[in-house]
């Protein structure tokens, strides 16, 4: 089999694969209860799996370890809810402080919503991004975690009461119109992520990955590309936050605290650092198993009629922060590595003639 | 603002500062001689609090007693955390190991609302350093006064230790060069357990003078002082001692005046903007050392 026949056949099998997942969700989608957890799953999984592919490209592929994601998310997340609040229900949810004058009856459609969602953390990663690339690895990341808290902080503080309603928090964000929603936003946004890794820009930031001295010196424009990464990584970042906030319908500065950070960051890690489609499979993994498959670990358990003593409330995340540090320790490459998924498992089984190791298409 | 006052919140910053001071010197060590950011630092300092209660409040014991079986528990405690987390990555890149010690902080965490809850509990009350004592129109407590004097025994003790003393040699040895130390003979996991030794040590009488005057516990409570007390590493310049004591009475006394003033909303952003602006204008501290990247 040629390499173009390869190349051929791969993209046909990803096209079967893209119309399957399809026809699985809106199969999900009849004939499921809209309680069921695998819902839940999938549309939460999703979220997380274009945030932990924004970060990945940041820290995976460009690897400036950034620990500012859940600061990105916030300003996403809030931009999003105060532009979308339906105007007549903004009385009710400023309740206390009131609404300001200016913001009252600015209404935003949901699209539009998202992308100033992303904007505003785009503008607001080029700002700090200027001073704050210049710093080296974990000076950058406690600078960024720094950042994040300090975005939390202000808005959640007195002074923003009127527009971010304070320590309330905002409510009343427009949920998903349907179903299909998160998924088409994430997978545009992926698809906008993988055409970047594949392109130049994506191999210069690789190449800063690996070695910035030896990438400076192949005439990559380091501060350039850095702080293009960094732009484009708060940018879905802030698409992320805002899906979050439709989600969830209801936020506070306290959701976006550095446990979501962590929690993404481990997502990212284990799916392998610089792989996107092993943040994406990770995402839904780690999602399923905390959310679902792991719930039975806080219920109390019973072996013929006599308890267990270690199952109650909170033994799930211990096993989940367990399962994680043994990724962590262990399978430092987590699921993919720096690989991507592709189909060669199967052309190999295609094409017993030729021996496998033949190609370098790895 | 009158100056008795001012006094009185001269010396609650001082107090506070000196806890902060006795963290961050934890944070300090560790970074100086691993170049780890060591995140799992401040839920050492939350375990210890737990630890606490523990002896005190199920056990019943004494506070001698349970002073030193806290101060124990926090050493194994953090030295353990490094056998098991921290040596298997010795050779790996620095990111790998950072994320472990954020899997470290992410695990206590949990660790601790599985076994004690998420609920706050309350904290042990250690009777004669709750006593209101009166130094020239200030009344305060026991505890508010003896901390910085312990910050300052701390310091210098350790300074002691650092300049004088073989353990001391070996460990400036391997800060400045971790590869040529080890050819030269230094046991480095020997240095490398001491220093968590030490460390974890601090954080524990950290934790007691810190929780004493507070009402309750509850499992993230570590999470934001151990940002803090990292800052206050970082504005001291990260491997040095001294600064790290500074950076801590800074942030202290910061932090209280702001509170006074009636921000207390943003005491934690001027810690952090403090954070950034020291990165910016002198990454290295008021007293860390130049380091060149060769390549």
């Amino acid at each position: 089999m040629t390499e173009q026949k390869k190349h051929k056949l791969s993209i046909l099998f990803s096209a079967i694969a893209i119309v399957v997942l399809a026809l699985l969700l809106v199969g999900v989608n009849k004939y499921t209860a809209p309680t069921y957890m695998l819902r839940t799953v999938l549309q939460l999984g999703s979220i997380y799996a274009l945030v932990a592919v924004s970060m990945n490209l940041l820290n995976g592929f460009t690897g400036l370890f950034s620990l500012g994601q859940a600061g990105f998310m916030a300003l996403g997340a809030y931009t999003f809810a105060i532009f979308t609040i339906p105007a007549n229900q903004r009385a009710g949810v400023y309740y206390l402080y009131g609404v300001a004058d200016w913001l009252a009856n600015i209404e935003l459609p949901i699209v539009a919503a998202l992308i100033v969602a992303g904007i505003v953390c785009a503008i607001m990663a080029a700002l700090i991004g200027a001073p704050v690339l210049r710093l080296k690895s974990d000076y950058f990341a406690i600078a960024t975690l720094g950042f994040a808290e300090i975005v939390r902080i202000i808005v959640g503080s007195s002074p923003m009461n009127r527009i971010t309603n304070g320590s309330l928090g905002l409510k009343m964000i427009p949920k998903f119109p349907n179903f299909y929603f998160p998924f088409i936003v994430v997978a545009i946004c992926i698809f906008i992520v993988w055409l970047l890794i594949n392109s130049s820009y994506g191999r210069a930031f690789k190449a800063i990955r690996e070695d910035e001295i030896a990438a400076e010196a192949m005439g990559i424009n380091l501060a350039k590309h850095k702080r293009m990464s960094f732009i484009i990584s708060s940018f879905f970042a802030g698409v992320g936050g805002a899906l979050m906030a439709m989600y969830m319908g209801a936020i506070t500065s306290t959701t976006f605290n550095i446990t979501l950070t962590y929690n993404i960051l481990l997502i990212v890690v284990i799916g392998g650092m610089g792989s996107l489609t092993g943040s994406i499979i990770s995402s839904f993994l780690v999602i399923a198993a905390r959310e679902w498959w792991l719930r039975f670990l806080d219920q109390p358990f019973f072996i013929g009629g006599v308890q267990i003593p270690l199952f109650k409330t909170g033994f799930r995340m211990v096993v989940f922060s367990i399962i994680l540090m043994i990724v962590v320790l262990f399978f430092r490459k987590g699921i993919m590595g720096t690989k991507e998924f592709n189909w060669n498992f199967i052309l190999k089984r295609m094409d017993k003639k030729q021996p496998a190791g033949g190609e370098g298409n790895e | 603002m009158t100056s008795t006052a001012f006094l009185q919140y001269c010396l609650t910053g001082i107090s506070i500062g000196g806890i902060y001071a006795l963290i961050a010197i934890g944070y300090t060590m560790v970074y100086g001689i691993l170049r780890l950011i060591n995140f799992a630092h401040g839920d050492i300092f939350m375990m210890a609090a737990y630890f606490m209660i523990f002896a005190m409040v199920d056990f019943a014991l004494p506070w001698y007693v349970s002073i030193v079986i806290v101060l124990a528990a926090t050493i194994l405690l953090g030295v353990v955390i490094e056998k098991v987390a921290y040596k298997p990555l010795r050779s790996s890149p620095r990111m790998s190991i950072m994320i472990s010690a954020i899997g470290v902080s992410y695990l206590l965490q949990n660790l601790a609302t599985y076994l004690f809850s998420a609920l706050p509990k309350g904290y042990p009350k250690i009777d004669f350093l709750m006593k209101t004592i009166t130094i020239g129109g200030i009344s305060t407590s026991v505890v508010t006064f003896i901390t910085p004097i312990l910050t300052l025994v701390f310091v210098f003790l350790l300074l002691q230790l650092i300049n004088h003393t073989k353990i001391g040699m070996a460990m400036r040895a391997v800060s400045k060069d971790f590869e040529t130390s080890q050819l030269m003979g230094i046991k480095i996991n020997r240095v490398i357990s001491f220093t968590f030794v030490i460390g974890c040590f601090l954080a524990g009488v950290g934790s007691i003078l810190y929780f004493t005057p507070r009402p309750s516990v509850y499992p993230l409570v570590g999470s934001l002082p151990g940002l803090k007390c990292f800052i206050a590493a970082v504005f001291g310049g990260i491997g040095s001692i001294p600064g790290a004591m500074l950076g801590g009475f800074v942030i202290g006394l910061s932090e209280t005046f702001i509170k006074a003033a009636g921000y207390s909303e943003f005491s934690d952003v001027f810690t952090f903007i403090l954070l950034i602006v020291v990165l910016l204008f002198k990454p290295t501290g008021l007293f860390g050392e130049k380091t060149t990247e060769k390549v």
